[in-house]
Formats: structure tokens, sequence, C-alpha cells
């Protein structure tokens, strides 16, 4: 029984929680410019897969295949021990702000490929009649894309967009691996302090429970909006 | 409907409740045997060590472990009547050594484990077997980091899961040094530390001097131990909380580790041509308590 007491004293969590709050706000920080970032990389993506231009479509399928099939850490490590520290791209002198923006481009670069898949799926849902109508009217391709093609096809998937952007939130906690501390870091410090003996099982329940504050509205706004949004056919 | 189902969630959890907590009852009455009456008896025993230190506790590709903790533990476990056969090793981490050495997944653990007074309200400790010094590691051409205080502006290490870098940039009660002014970057493991130290995105890696002296050893010719040590990091044996005859059991094996020599040869195998001053005398032990 004394066991099952400490799965639930939550003495560790409720001590640590400034520690583990400025955790979160690095999260956070990273969440929202990532997800920035990764909605315009995706666009330009998928841009490239839907044009006339052959080298462009093969650069944009090039480019998600290796992506999207690599893993997360290895995308991130590559950006912070290859780019970083062996071939000295920093952004800045500051090494807290340059490895902030290199888990940025790594995981925005990396969610871009699955926003792209997205989207992508979603112009399929436009009718071809809508392109075509489009290029009697003699709009130019980017025209016909940024106008007809692409506001459609973003009111189609604004559902998968939130699955993506959840997925893109959990992430956040291999961020390490481009030397960027988030609050799975933090947890990670405080179990190895000198005073902590116990209660690694609710500081990993407190942590879980700090993922789904940030990542249960997110599913709600993104139902609630893919239902306003939809395109009636 | 809901409701009901609701109900039966909680019924679900009362029932799993008392069933862990008759087991935990079986298992104490059954289990009322020491580690080392345990030991004797069975020929085995389970050995908590870390997986990713190398000339530590260091678990190679091919599944084989190696390193000074692995040793010791192997020394141990052959005074305590187990052959190496009936080793068993497993992984524990800073997150789970405590609850495993109280649930008994593990018999002892070896496995860089400082004894601090919080610890020891939870676990019993035998040895040390070791006593480590906290010291930082550079670049072999670097000379322009002579003691931890001059870190003041220098790029430092800051491995997940572990604060030896508070003892650098903070004072008491987690801290020690209180260096101001020292730029930290985030890493994942010490591994990882020792390879954006190599590359230059890192000016110094502080942590126990043992574990610097594997990196230092493993990358032969590239880093170097300053050899300045500002704290003592008691390496203990962990064993489950109150179990006095495996703890005097356990010092007696380490004080005839170092009275027979095993304890020199096995620094020396591990450490030698670091740099790294090792003591081969029986630590001050503290005592099973």
């Amino acid at each position: 029984m004394e066991q099952l007491l400490d799965l639930f004293d939550f003495g560790p969590v409720l001590d640590n929680s400034d520690v583990l709050l400025d955790g979160f706000w690095a999260t956070i920080r990273l969440a929202i410019a990532s997800a920035v970032l990764s909605l315009i990389i995706g666009t330009i993506l998928v841009a490239f897969r839907v044009a006339p231009v052959p080298v462009l479509r093969w650069v944009g399928t090039g480019y998600v295949n290796v992506v999207r099939n690599t893993p997360l850490t290895l995308v991130l490590l590559m950006c912070s021990l290859a780019l970083n520290d062996v071939l000295g791209l920093a952004f800045s002198k500051d090494t807290g702000t340059t490895y902030y923006w290199w888990a940025v481009l790594g995981l925005s670069g990396y969610t871009g490929a699955f926003v792209c898949e997205a989207l992508r799926s979603g112009i399929n849902t436009v009718p071809l009649g809508q392109a075509e109508a489009a290029r009697s009217l003699g709009l130019t391709f980017t025209q016909s894309l940024r106008m007809i093609i692409l506001p459609q096809a973003f009111r189609a998937v604004v559902a998968p967009l939130g699955s993506i952007l959840i997925a893109m939130i959990k992430n956040t906690t291999v961020a390490i691996a481009a030397s960027y501390a988030e609050a799975a870091a933090v947890m990670k410090g405080l179990m190895d302090l000198p005073s902590f003996t116990s209660g690694a099982i609710p500081l990993f329940i407190g942590v879980a429970v700090g993922f789904m504050i940030l990542t249960l509205p997110t599913g709600f706004f993104f139902g609630w909006l893919a239902k306003r949004t939809a395109v009636a056919r | 409907m809901r409701v009901r189902r609701f109900g039966a969630a909680i019924g679900a959890a009362t029932a799993l409740a008392l069933a862990l907590t008759a087991c935990g009852a079986d298992t104490e009455k059954t289990e009322a045997k020491t580690v080392a009456q345990k030991a004797k008896d069975t020929k085995k025993i389970t050995v908590g060590i870390k997986y990713d230190q190398p000339a530590l506790g260091l678990k190679k590709p091919d599944g084989t472990f190696e390193g000074f903790d692995v040793d010791v533990a192997k020394y141990i476990a052959k005074e305590l009547g187990v052959p190496e056969s009936g080793i068993t090793f497993k992984e524990t981490t800073s997150a789970n050594r405590e609850s495993f050495l109280g649930g008994g997944q593990v018999d002892l653990v070896i496995a860089t484990y400082s004894i601090t007074d919080a610890r020891k309200q939870q676990v019993t400790y035998g040895g040390p077997y070791y006593v480590a010094h906290q010291d930082t590691m550079v670049r072999a051409d670097d000379n322009s980091i002579k003691k931890a205080e001059d870190l003041k502006g220098k790029k430092l290490c800051k491995a997940a899961g572990s604060n030896s870098f508070r003892r650098v940039t903070e004072g008491p009660p987690d801290g020690k040094l209180a260096v101001k002014g020292v730029d930290l970057v985030d890493a994942q493991s010490y591994s990882e530390c020792a390879t954006k130290l190599a590359a230059g995105a890192l000016d110094a890696v502080s942590t126990d001097d043992l574990i610097l002296a594997g990196f230092a050893n493993q990358q032969k010719g590239k880093f170097k131990v300053i050899n300045a040590p500002f704290t003592d990091e008691k390496y203990g044996v962990g064993i489950k909380k109150g179990d006095k005859e495996t703890c005097e059991a356990v010092n007696k094996a380490i004080t005839k580790m170092y009275q027979d020599g095993t304890g020199k040869s096995l620094l020396d195998k591990h450490f030698a041509g670091t740099g790294l001053k090792t003591v081969t005398t029986v630590p001050q032990f503290e005592g099973c308590a």
C-alpha cells in the first residue's frame, strides 16, 4: 500500500513547479516558432511538389522523402553537431540563441515535410474543374495556386494539420538533441538532484499532464476550426 | 451508462490495488532473506549498473559489459559466493535506482552512485568503494583553464540528467563554487559533451574524474583532465534499506579487494595513461546504518 501511495505523492512536482514551468515555457517558445515556420516550409514544399517545372517537383519529392523518413533525433543532431559545432554555422554569438534557432529549424524542417503531405492531400480534394477554370481565366500557375487551389486545400486539411501540430508539440521533447533544454530535459535534471530520492513517477505524471494542457486545447481548437472551415461540396 | 462504466473502472482499480498489496505481503514473507543469504543459496545476483559510461559501466554492442563498476561488481559477487555466470546486469538510472532497490528488481546498485545524506534515508550503502572528485576536462591543447574558477566566460557542458554543472555555477545547497558568467551548453549525455568538446563547440566538461578519465581514455590524445578537484563523490554500493548483513559482507569484500591488490590493478586497467591520480588504498567506510 505504501508503494501505491508513493505513486501519488506529488511533493517533488510541487516543490519544483517553478523550474518545471520554466521548462514548459521553453517548450512553448520552441513549439510556437516551429509551428509558424513548419507551415511556411510545408506550403513552399507543396508548391514545389505540384509545380509544372519537373526540377522543382523532384526537389520537393526528394526533400519530403528524405526528411520524413529520418528520425527526428538524427535531424536535430545533424543541425547541432554537424552544422553548428563542426561547420561553425552559428546564428549568433550567444550559444543559447544559436541552439534555440537550430532546434526550431530542425523541428520545423522535419514537421514541414508532414505539413506538405497533408496539404498535397488537400489539393487532391479540390476538383480539377477549379484549376481548369482558373487557367481559362488567364491566371498563372502561382496565381491559381495562391487564390484558387491553396485556400480550398487548407480548409480541407485543418484537422490533419491539428494532428501534426500535436505531434510536433510532443516531438519538442527530443530537442535536447539540438542542445536545447525544454520540459523533458528539466525533468531529467530534477531526478539527479542530490536531494531527490523518490517520486520519479509523480514527476512523470506531472510532466505528462503539462503536455496534455498544451495539446488537448490544441486538439479541441482544431476540431472546432475544421468544422467551421469545411468546404461544403 | 457512463456512470456505471466509471464505477466499474473504480472497482477494477480497487481490486488491482488489493491484489498489489496482497502481492507485497507475500513477497515480504518469502523474501525475508538478505541479499547476502540469497546470493549464497541461489548463486545468483542482480546488479544495477550504468550502460553509458566508458570505463565505468558500459554496455558494448555485442551485449557484454565492461568498466570499473562492472569489475567491482564481479569481485563483490565472487566474495558473496556468486560465480560470474550467476550475475545479471540491469540498467539503473538516476530515476529508478531507489525504487529498483526498494522493490527488489536489483540486489545491488554499483553505478557511480554517490552517497548523500538525503539518499541515506532510503538506501543502505556499502563502501564507498572509491572516492571520486569532480574535476574538469578540456581539449589537450587548451592551456587557458587551469582550475574550475577559470571557467568564467567559458562554455561548459550541461548534460541532461546530471547536476554536476551546478557545483560550478551555483552555491550551496545544490552547488559549491558559484562561478559567475559561465556559458552553459545543453547536451543529451556526457558522450555528447565529449563530441562537442572535440568539435570546439565547448570549452570544458566538468564532472566526476573517473567519468572524465573514461572519455580521455576512449579518445586518447584529444582531451586532458586538469587535476583541480573540488568535491568528494563517495561511490557507494546501494543496498535495500536496512540490509546490514549484506552491507557488512560488501564492506569486507571491498577491503579485501584493495588489500589483495585487485583494486589497484582494476584502476590501472581502466584509467592508466589518462593523467588521473588514482587512490589505491581502502576508502574510509561510511558504516552500515
